[in-house]
């Protein structure tokens, strides 16, 4: 078990490393010189100068990756070019605040989208069927930043029940907290669960059909225990694999709901970052992400080891 | 009981417990507190460092400044007393408010004022180098009066000083932290810093030692950037927020029907305008670049007033130069033109170039920009326009400009309370705001001249003979004056539109 990890963790260390080149490259790519937005609306020469050298944005390219990818080692992955706050710092603060909201997200998804898809394949063809999978197919095309306008104006202006927008820390107030954050993770949460939905039944369907569901069901075993212990389980493998590359395609989600519900998370960070050109948030970022969305991967491998002993064998 | 049935109790407990949590919710709050929604979030908070305009407005409650600007223009004392210029106007005395504290409790004196100029001139990371380039020296006269000596005269040093350039901060703190003081300002104005969450809050609560403390009536203030118009709308119908900043023209109708609400506007000092690439490299060689007859059929193609009734509903200004009609600087004697596609034919035959003329306007891409240079395009074809748009984001374009790659885009300028600033830089030849590369030695000469004259009446001449100039040469058509528009909730009172679109705290409350 531990040489399977070893190794999966010495695959991806190439990996990191193109990727790390790839996101320095690719963004200086980005048109728009940084310079002239962190220069401000006067653009001054003399500050447009200052900064350049500061930054060694004169430096030749690869000079610049090395000396970023250096400090990165270290855990140092610089200050942000627009406040000045250490980049390390910023992640910090808002990677917690994606976490929860995708954490979050992915408990409706499981509690709506895995329930709804065990009953939709268990009985195939029923209304229930047809009610779940016209339930994900809403879910599935109703675009977050609609559905997010839509909610603050139901729940926060007609309503008045929830706050429209921001967010309150766990640590300041947890009833607070749950109550900023409820709304942006049910919208989040929302198209995950549809397709979670339409997982867990195709896999249910499949599973329901094979031989030892059979068998079990012939032992005389209860409905209940047959589906949720014998086949919920072994349904459950694809299903894992599609949460946990939804869990990335969540962060990716997050990055408009943050904008809606104007959650200091990691998606308005980048998208702010972006719009800013600041370099430095962008690239620190974003190797983060790709780091994180290797790691979910290589987690992904360690579950199906765990889900499905026979694996370990090879 | 099964696992399953286990589960599903522990499920309906946690359910139950989240239910319970957010029962819990806490009421309003006792203190008087404000909370107001920003349309993005500030930059770094050290004056001499920052760039935004949002940032400005969370300075107006930080930071006091040597000199304010009434709503009408006019500068008023604010930690400067008094100030006077030498007759030649190549120095400027201030006489600076006693008693004083910054939030540190360090004492404000010409000692601090000193110190403040000099970071603002000298600090690596200063933003306001250009701005107070002129100031040569600071003298300190007496404890309470320093004097700048002027390496020429220029009188919009004065102008400058009434915004970032004349704020001042704690030269202790200022020598402790350098450039980091923008993670925790100190400066001396009404509210003082507590905590800043980017992208999310900026909190300033009250200080207790601040010489005009009567006029200020809430415990703290927090301001809660939210880019998106609409949910910042939202917020403050659900009553999360009790002011908010540029709320969208199309939203007004919205804010008014809203029984608890109210909105007030001012015209803002800034312009929008399309600006056309004359000698920027290749781009530049186009008919629209090359003559000013093309460019005058092009500005009579528009309906400035018109425009301002699709696009922004009547809320905004329509206008054609570097000031808003309302503005002391304004030129009666250039009056909007009034759209004439007759004329505007005329000119392009007389110009003698083939219709269509085809060019291609670069613009953000927002939608308001969009929504008009679509209106613009359309109502130009009438006249044998054809333009061609092609939306960017806003880097991008301030890059493309730069480097010549357009051949005329839509972007504007946040105003100056002085002149100088909404016009010097974009037209004068070595202008550093001046993509198109414009050159006339006759608008420089008067646009130098107006720095050395103090008389509003007398520099109001030079600028008037410079706009009647740049109105045939057309390098800028300026085609409307936005307004600063505020949503606030109905209890809140004595809040003063500001043509500078900052949110000033004297005097408002809640009733």
């Amino acid at each position: 078990m531990l040489s399977f990890i070893g190794r999966r963790i010495l695959i991806a260390i190439p990996t990191v490393i193109l990727v790390s080149i790839f996101v320095f490259t690719l963004q200086k790519l980005l048109p728009g010189d940084p310079i002239l937005v962190l220069a401000g609306e006067e653009r001054d020469p003399q500050v447009i100068e200052l900064l350049r050298a500061k930054y060694h944005l004169n430096d030749p390219l690869p000079i610049q990756y090395l000396a970023w990818a250096g400090q990165a080692l270290q855990g140092n992955l610089g200050v942000s070019l627009r406040t000045g706050v250490p980049v390390m710092q910023l992640i910090k603060d808002k990677l917690p605040v994606t976490l929860q909201l995708a954490a979050m997200a992915m408990c409706f998804a499981l509690l709506i989208g895995i329930p709804a898809g065990v009953m939709a394949a268990v009985r195939k063809g029923s209304a229930w069927d047809y009610g779940a999978t016209a339930l994900a197919l809403w879910g599935l095309s109703i675009p977050n930043f609609f559905l997010g306008i839509l909610l603050i104006f139901l729940i926060s202006v007609q309503l008045n029940w929830l706050p429209a927008s921001g967010y309150v820390p766990l640590s300041e107030s947890v009833s607070q907290n749950l109550k900023t954050m409820i709304m942006p993770a049910f919208v989040l949460g929302n198209a995950l669960a549809a397709s979670m939905m339409r997982h867990t039944r195709s896999a249910m369907l499949g599973v329901l059909r094979q031989d030892y569901v059979r068998t079990a069901r012939a032992k005389g075993l209860l409905e209940p225990r047959v589906i949720l212990k014998h086949a919920l389980r072994n349904a459950l493998i694809p299903v894992v694999t599609i949460g946990t590359l939804l869990f990335g395609e969540l962060l990716a989600g997050a990055v408009l709901t943050e904008q809606i519900f104007t959650i200091p998370g990691f998606g308005k960070l980048i998208v702010d970052a972006v719009f800013n050109r600041d370099y430095s948030v962008v690239q620190g970022v974003v190797l983060c992400t790709a780091v994180g969305y290797i790691a979910l991967n290589l987690l992904a491998d360690v579950l199906y080891v765990v889900l499905n002993p026979r694996l370990r064998t090879r | 009981m099964t696992s399953t049935t286990r589960g599903l109790h522990g499920l309906a407990r946690a359910t139950a417990l989240a239910a319970g949590l957010l029962g819990l919710a806490t009421a309003a709050h006792a203190q008087q507190q404000l909370r107001i929604g920003l349309a993005e979030d500030a930059d770094a908070l050290d004056p001499h460092q920052a760039r935004t305009f949002v940032g400005r407005i969370v300075f107006t409650s930080l930071c006091d400044k040597l000199v304010d600007v009434t709503p009408d223009l006019k500068f008023t004392p604010q930690l400067a007393t008094s100030w006077e210029w030498a007759p030649d106007n190549t120095s400027l005395t201030f006489h600076l408010r006693e008693g004083v504290k910054f939030h540190d409790g360090e004492p404000f004196n010409a000692e601090a004022a000193k110190y403040n100029i000099e970071r603002a001139l000298t600090l690596p990371e200063s933003r306001r180098k250009s701005e107070i380039s002129s100031v040569q020296s600071v003298e300190v006269v007496d404890p309470m009066t320093i004097k700048l000596v002027l390496k020429k005269p220029d009188v919009t040093v004065l102008a400058q000083l009434s915004d970032r350039a004349g704020m001042m901060v704690s030269p202790k703190a200022a020598k402790e932290m350098g450039a980091n003081l923008a993670s925790k300002p100190v400066c001396s104005g009404p509210y003082k810093f507590v905590e800043r969450v980017q992208n999310d809050r900026i909190v300033l609560e009250k200080f207790q030692d601040y010489w005009n403390k009567q006029a200020y009536s809430f415990d703290k203030v927090t301001y809660l950037p939210i880019p998106d118009s609409t949910v910042r709308l939202a917020n403050l119908r659900s009553g999360d927020l009790d002011i908010i900043e540029r709320l969208e023209p199309t939203d007004v109708k919205t804010a008014k029907s809203d029984a608890n609400l109210a909105t007030a506007s001012a015209v803002g000092l800034g312009y929008q305008a399309i600006n056309i690439n004359l000698n920027n490299g290749d781009k530049a060689k186009n008919p629209l670049g090359q003559n000013a007859l093309v460019r005058q059929a092009f500005e009579l193609t528009l309906d400035r007033e018109a425009l301002n009734q699709v696009v922004f509903e009547g809320q905004f200004s329509p206008g054609n130069q570097y000031f808003s009609p309302k503005n002391f600087y304004y030129d009666a004697k250039v009056p909007i033109p009034p759209r004439d596609v007759e004329k505007a034919k005329a000119l392009l035959k007389q110009a003698g170039v083939p219709t269509p003329v085809s060019f291609e306007v670069t613009m953000s891409n927002s939608p308001r920009s969009q929504a008009v240079m679509q209106v613009i395009q359309s109502m130009a074809q009438e006249a044998g326009f054809d333009i061609k748009l092609r939306a960017t984001e806003f880097a991008t374009m301030l890059d493309e400009g730069t480097k010549g790659n357009f051949q005329a885009n839509q972007y504007g300028w946040s105003g100056r309370p002085d002149p100088d600033g909404n016009i010097y830089g974009f037209v004068t030849c070595k202008g550093n705001l001046n993509d198109w590369k414009y050159c006339n030695p006759q608008v420089d000469k008067l646009l130098d001249e107006a720095r050395t004259v103090a008389d509003p009446n007398e520099r109001k001449k030079r600028y008037d003979a410079a706009e009647e100039i740049l109105a045939k040469d057309l390098p800028i058509i300026v085609i409307y004056h936005e307004s600063w528009i505020w949503g606030m909730k109905k209890s809140l009172q004595g809040f003063q539109p500001h043509p500078d679109g900052m949110i000033r705290l004297a005097g408002v409350k809640k009733s």
